[in-house]
């Protein structure tokens, strides 16, 4: 997910408001904080402030120093951390951590974290306008809050300290928790002072770190939640049980928009364990004391649907008329700087497929529904957005409705969506006892939200060296954005992300025009969020074209890239780093291997990857060799780093590789990863990250990876076969080197082409 | 000139007669021996409801899923088109609901519909015409006793001269003679059960035996092993090394009921639908009849026969996690795949970790070193709900590419057959369309 | 009644017997680690030890199981190899959203057990079965390289060992 644009800014920012303050303070002070609610206008996180009622301070144990809504600390020092964001797998909690710890002085050894209750205005992200984890904000956007945090608390607790023993704070050093007064001696723990501490008034100003003297930030830390995760313990939201629990799992209507006609549950009432037969007016689900019964009761179901006016409806028919917008339709100017120049004009399409999400942990939300309350336990993204949802759907008000996160088995955009948990609460809503709903896989894939699908032109006239003086661009899609967060829709309806990576880049072209042309999908294809969302398909289409354009000119690549990026320092250093360590214009490859560059710079980082592929005479694709140079600025845990940076390079090429979301009779026809195929670890390269280190502030790293990961693919093939891609997946019916090797029997072993080191 | 009119007229008028000698009628009612699911004593839509079972006729009749049964309109891609089976429930309009019994009785043991037409023998006139008239009406009372759907046919889609009705008069003329079942005094009204069951009701030989080039059943090459719709229908005779004259009567009966023999292998695709529609609610009796008859049915080679290899070394040296040390030399993609989608269920010693259904070892399928049963199971999965647990199996045909499939296909042959398979990408995209 | 045998304690469950262990392990005893990804065999997040072997619990059927021991995530640590390899995962740093570790953790102690020092192609054979969308295999790879000889693998941007928190 890319970043919202235009938020306001936090109006309360200057509100030096501790918890204590604000139950003192009471009623209209208390009321205006909440006032916000989950709207744009609600303040955003913040060093300085703190849950603003009393039973949010009872709900997390009243603790004694609580000086935002970060850091507790007890009396007998231990230290907990909450996390602003949602961790689900990016490493965020681990960082997170190491900002807070890094300030308040403590080891991450000595902390324990804690999911964040659901509240925009105790944890909005100002970027996102709320409480979201998404868009690769999560470090460049806590990155100073947090940091201060923990410096607002340390000030504090060493002022305590100080007051105790009538020295100047100045003369006080921390150390693990532990604050000492060298000259005389003496140290007092966190949890001596953490009461006094919490007496005092809130430090206007506070002195952070210097980074030469971090002992954390910067350095490859174990992440905090691994300890936990390799053992089961952890637990996700499909691991929550609630004494007196019912399991159910569920049908909707597979065609988008299709309702429930009928059901008979005759034989699945007959089935043993099976509790319950539910209905929604598009779904059904079975109620089962374990999940087995309920799947062998949902399996037992005779279901009539009404597939509505989808029920024709082909991935083909969107495709066309997607083809027709982007070539004819009236589009929304995101960038033009005047008459397209005469001179050789060069135009390509691209195709970019509708993508699924796959978390590992299908979707799933345990609920319990009583006259005046709601509980709902899931790990979602949006926690306050969910909660929301659930008021709205029981009709409780918002203090009614309690939402526990969860350890999130993946996100990738998926669950910044809230459909499944209002779909549980709906089902909950009919029941006495807490009702976990559990997706199976076909269900989760079959309802996903998915990446939209986009058809893009894209043209450049160039000089007489084959340097483009200005490129063309119109995309074609549906806004993810606009059902999103319609306030965050730009001018004339534009949204950001459908010209991320696209409006600017790197490359010095003098002029431009970028258009959008809004293509909605039939209602009932909801469109979503998906790791890297624009910038996936806008690089894959500019860097495939730029491949194509150096080809025309006759240039190698890099060389032609390098040439345009004399005014692109950052950019121009990871494509060199990049080509200096796969050794570029080496010895020369065997016949069809190649390798691909893509440069980008997505979500505020800026990255170079070249992947080394081989294409067998039968047009399979293996995967040899990835290395990526990345500039994401100052690194928190370079270990995160390197790991998102590969998981997302992973992801992406696994999706260029073999995925696409097809539609037939209004269903998506994919089900399970026998049909959406993930690459597996045989399939997978090595994956080598550099990094180029400077002091710039951070960059996102969760998406990074992912959208540079298609077109070096898409340009590595091209330089193996000269076979272009224009649309992905990679079909490999286009890579056969001629009919022959069809009709050889297929067990030429191919090199064998992963490098390990 | 005159002359040579006249033996022209004459040749004709010896062609006219020969059509109507080989097209004539065996108008005998005929009559059946003892099947111990449908006793003479038993209710006629009980009899029926049974005989139309061991006839296998919703198979054919009804499109899996729809819920509309016997209504008609399975696809049968054939070489030459693709055929639509027609509705057969009572709907007066749209089904057979104004068809007397003579009708009913003709079309199913001669192959001529109500108004005159000829069926294609994709319906197996070819071999019901050996049942009783008795049974035929009671599948027919059956027929008329279910809901009536109203769905009209759909159209053929054959090319010339395939879709030109009346030229299945001069196919039947060749290869189809009208004839009742005769039991063979010589043998055991068991066996005679057993017979009757094979090649009337179950109508076995309709794949199981070789076509010749008119798409004729070679008789003389009986139950011999065909290949149709892409898959292979495998050699039934006695022959113990290609048939299943080595697999003990308790196989055979297994294989037949469940769909399953340990060791020997699993029904699927075409197979797995006859078990499941058909066989499995044969009786006991009836069951351990048809054994009876298939054991006595002459050994025969087959085209392509297949030797098994039922330990073969590169299995056996593995475990049920990791590949013994025959492996190194075989394709690598092939054993990519396998790694990666298949080991989990199927094992790397091909014992099957969840059910018997998923050994390998002993399989025939793995043992046709043009695989073509392995491709079909690959592309098109397997589902099989009756045995207790659903017997399943994905399918990997539409995220896996050809070449991917022939390479897995020929990867599990030589791993579990110890044979090089010959699967090639193009074997595949042809199984793909089911030829 | 089946009993069931599930890190050396022994459950009596009262549940039907084709049900798949996988369920009968998360909804009826409560051990939740073994994790639910597909429930047909193709992403290994429910790999259990039957008598030290790695199986897909979803689609293992309990009344199969007879006396064999079942050996889950949350006592693996309590094996050689087990805690071997856990180590390895929390020095390499492997995990990230975590939800396929459990499956990857006992594949990959299965694969140490009886493969004490596995070449890339063992690591292959053993491991391919078990999807991670977070795409960890490359530091899956490196742990069980250092779980099997006990030497450092250095990641590619890491020059040191990642750093737990001193102790
Ligand atoms: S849940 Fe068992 S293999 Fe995926
Ligand atoms: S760590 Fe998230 S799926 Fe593997």
């Amino acid at each position: 997910m890319k970043p919202v644009s235009g938020s306001p800014q936090d109006k309360h920012d200057d509100v030096d408001l501790s918890r204590r303050h604000a139950l003192q303070a009471g009623g209209l002070t208390i009321a205006f904080l909440w006032l916000g609610g989950t709207g744009v206008a609600s303040a955003m996180m913040n060093a300085r402030r703190q849950p603003g009622d009393a039973a949010a301070s009872l709900a997390d144990g009243n603790p004694p120093f609580a000086p935002n809504a970060f850091i507790r600390i007890d009396t007998s020092g231990a230290v907990r951390l909450v996390m602003p964001s949602a961790e689900m797998g990016q490493g965020i909690y681990t960082g997170c951590s190491m900002l807070l710890a890094e300030e308040l002085g403590v080891g991450l050894d000595q902390i324990t974290v804690e999911h964040s209750p659901p509240s925009d205005e105790l944890y909005g992200i100002p970027a996102l306008g709320g409480q979201m984890t998404g868009g690769s904000t999560s470090t460049r956007a806590t990155w100073p809050v947090l940091r201060e945090a923990g410096a607002v608390a340390r000030t504090m607790l060493v002022s305590a300290a100080a007051t105790n023993w009538h020295v100047d704070p100045s003369t006080c050093t921390v150390d693990r928790g532990v604050i000492h007064h060298t000259p005389s001696g003496r140290s007092l723990g966190f949890g001596e002072v953490a009461t006094a501490a919490a007496k005092l008034p809130m430090p206007d100003k506070v002195q952070l770190t210097d980074p030469k003297d971090f002992k954390l930030i910067g350095k490859p830390m174990r992440r905090v939640d691994s300890s936990d995760k390799i053992k089961g313990a952890t637990q996700f939201g499909l691991d929550v049980r609630i004494p007196g629990m019912k399991v159910a799992t569920v049908m909707a209507c597979p065609t988008f928009n299709g309702k429930l006609a009928a059901v008979d549950d005759i034989a699945a009432r007959a089935i043993p364990g099976v509790v319950d037969v539910l209905r929604l007016d598009n779904a059904v689900a079975v109620v089962g004391d374990h999940f087995w019964a309920a799947k062998q009761g949902l399996q037992a179901l005779h279901i009539s649907w009404d597939h509505g006016e989808n029920a024709n409806l082909t991935t083909q028919q969107l495709r066309d008329a997607l083809a027709e917008s982007a070539r004819h339709g009236k589009s929304i100017v995101a960038r033009n700087d005047g008459a397209q120049p005469q001179g050789t004009t060069i135009q390509s399409e691209y195709q970019s497929p509708m993508l699924a999400h796959a978390t590992m942990e299908p979707m799933n939300a345990t609920v319990l529904v009583t006259a005046d309350k709601c509980e709902v336990w899931t790990g979602t993204q949006v926690p306050a957005r969910a909660a929301g949802e659930a008021a709205r759907i029981t009709g409780l008000t918002q203090d009614k409705i309690t939402l526990h996160n969860q350890y999130l088995g993946g996100g990738f955009g998926r669950r910044l969506e809230t459909d499944w948990v209002e779909q549980a609460v709906a089902f909950a809503k009919q029941v006495s006892y807490p009702l976990k709903v559990v997706w199976t896989r076909e269900e989760d894939i079959r309802h996903d939200r998915v990446r939209p699908m986009y058809h893009d032109v894209i043209s450049a006239v160039l000089d007489a060296n084959g340097r483009p003086v200005w490129y063309g661009y119109r995309t074609s899609g549906g806004s993810v954005l606009a059902r999103f967060a319609p306030p965050a829709m730009g001018k004339d309806g534009m949204d950001s992300d459908a010209v991320e990576c696209v409006a600017d880049v790197p490359y010095d072209i003098p002029n431009a025009k970028v258009e959008w042309i809004r293509h909605d999908m039939p209602p009932g294809l909801v469109v979503g969020w998906w790791r890297g969302v624009g910038p996936t398909h806008n690089l894959f289409v500019v860097e495939s074209f730029m491949d194509e354009l150096a080809h025309h000119a006759g240039k190698d690549p890099l060389e032609y890239r390098r040439a345009l990026l004399q005014k692109s320092p950052r950019a121009l250093a990871v494509l060199n780093l990049a080509a200096e360590k796969i050794g570029w214009g080496g010895q020369p490859l065997p016949a069809r291997i190649g390798r691909g560059i893509a440069l980008g710079e997505p979500f505020g980082s800026h990255v170079c990857a070249i992947v080394e592929a081989e294409v067998t005479p039968q047009g399979e694709v293996r995967l040899r060799r990835v290395v990526v140079a990345l500039d994401c600025g100052i690194a928190v845990n370079i270990s995160s780093i390197e790991a998102q940076v590969q998981g997302g390079v992973l992801f992406g090429l696994s999706a260029a590789m073999f995925n696409g979301i097809t539609i037939k009779d209004g269903a998506i026809e994919q089900s399970n990863f026998n049909d959406y195929r993930n690459l597996r670890i045989n399939e997978a390269p090595m994956v080598e990250v550099h990094r180029v280190i400077n002091a710039e502030p951070p960059g996102g790293l969760g998406e990074v990876g992912t959208a540079i990961a298609a077109p070096a693919l898409a340009n590595a093939i091209f330089a193996a076969t000269g076979v272009r891609l224009y649309k992905l997946p990679v079909d490999r019916d286009l890579l056969v080197q001629n009919a022959d090797a069809l009709k050889s029997v297929a067990s030429a072993a191919a090199h064998t082409g992963r490098n390990v080191t | 000139m005159t002359r040579f009119l006249i033996v022209v007229v004459l040749v004709l008028l010896l062609g006219v007669g020969a059509y109507f000698y080989l097209n004539r009628t065996d108008s005998a009612e005929g009559s059946a021996p003892p099947i111990a699911g449908a006793p003479p004593s038993a209710e006629v839509l009980a009899r029926g409801e049974y005989l139309a079972k061991a006839a296998d006729c919703i198979a054919c009749h009804t499109v899996p899923g729809s819920g509309n049964a016997f209504a008609g309109g399975v696809a049968f891609r054939l070489p030459f088109g693709t055929l639509y089976s027609s509705n057969i429930t009572a709907d007066e309009a749209s089904g057979i609901g104004s068809w007397s019994d003579d009708d009913f009785v003709r079309a199913v043991r001669e192959g001529v519909r109500k108004d005159g037409e000829h069926l294609y023998p994709a319906f197996p006139y070819t071999s019901y015409t050996q049942m009783s008239r008795s049974d035929v009406l009671a599948i027919k009372a059956y027929l008329f006793s279910l809901p009536k759907i109203s769905q009209a046919d759909k159209a053929n889609d054959l090319s010339f001269p395939y879709n030109q009705r009346w030229a299945m008069g001069f196919w039947n003329a060749a290869f189809f003679k009208s004839q009742r079942f005769a039991p063979d005094p010589s043998q055991s009204p068991q066996w005679n059960s057993g017979k009757y069951l094979a090649i009337a009701l179950g109508h076995c030989a309709e794949c199981h035996t070789p076509r010749n080039a008119g798409f004729g059943l070679e008789h003389g090459n009986e139950l011999a092993g065909e290949k149709l719709q892409g898959w292979r229908a495998y050699n039934i005779t006695s022959d113990p090394q290609h048939g299943i004259g080595a697999w003990s009567n308790s196989d055979i009966a297994s294989y037949l009921t469940a769909g399953h023999a340990d060791g020997k292998g699993s029904a699927a695709g075409p197979m797995a639908e006859v078990v499941e529609n058909s066989l499995r609610f044969l009786n006991p009796a009836d069951t351990a009849a048809l054994v009876t008859y298939l054991r006595t049915v002459p050994a025969r080679e087959g085209k392509d026969p297949i030797t098994i290899d039922a330990a073969t070394a590169p299995a056996i040296a593995s475990n049920n996690a990791g590949p013994g040390g025959g492996t190194a030399n075989t394709d690598n993609s092939g054993i990519k795949l396998f790694e990666g989608a298949c080991a989990s269920c199927h094992q790397w010693n091909g014992q099957g970790q969840q059910t018997p259904y998923a050994s390998l070892l002993g399989t025939r399928g793995v043992n046709d070193v043009r695989g073509t049963n392995v491709t079909q199971v690959l592309l098109h999965g397997s589902d099989m709900r009756f045995a207790g647990p659903n017997i399943f199996m994905p399918t990997f045909g539409d995220a896996y590419s050809n070449t991917e499939i022939a390479a897995l296909s020929n990867y599990v042959i030589s791993h579990f057959g110890n044979k090089q398979g010959t699967v090639t990408a193009d074997d595949v995209a042809r199984r793909r369309k089911g030829l | 009644m089946l009993s069931l045998s599930v890190n050396g304690q022994s459950y009596p469950v009262d549940v039907p017997d084709d049900m798949p262990l996988l369920w009968v392990l998360r909804d009826v005893i409560g051990l939740t680690g073994t994790k639910f990804g597909c429930g047909i065999a193709q992403c290994g997040a429910c790999t259990v030890h039957l008598d030290g072997q790695p199986v897909r619990s979803c689609v293992l059927p309990v009344g199969s199981i007879g006396n064999k021991a079942i050996t889950t995530i949350e006592a693996v640590g309590n094996t050689p190899s087990g805690q071997k390899i856990q180590q390895a995962w929390l020095d390499v740093d492997v995990v990230q959203c975590g939800y396929c570790q459990s499956g990857q953790i006992m594949s990959a102690a299965a694969l140490l057990q009886r493969t004490p020092n596995p070449s890339d192609a063992d690591i292959d054979a053993a491991m391919s079965g078990n999807i991670c969308r977070c795409g960890t295999y490359v530091r899956i790879r490196a742990a069980i390289k250092q779980a099997a000889t006990g030497k450092l693998e250095i990641l590619q941007t890491i020059v040191s060992a990642p750093e737990g928190a001193r102790s």
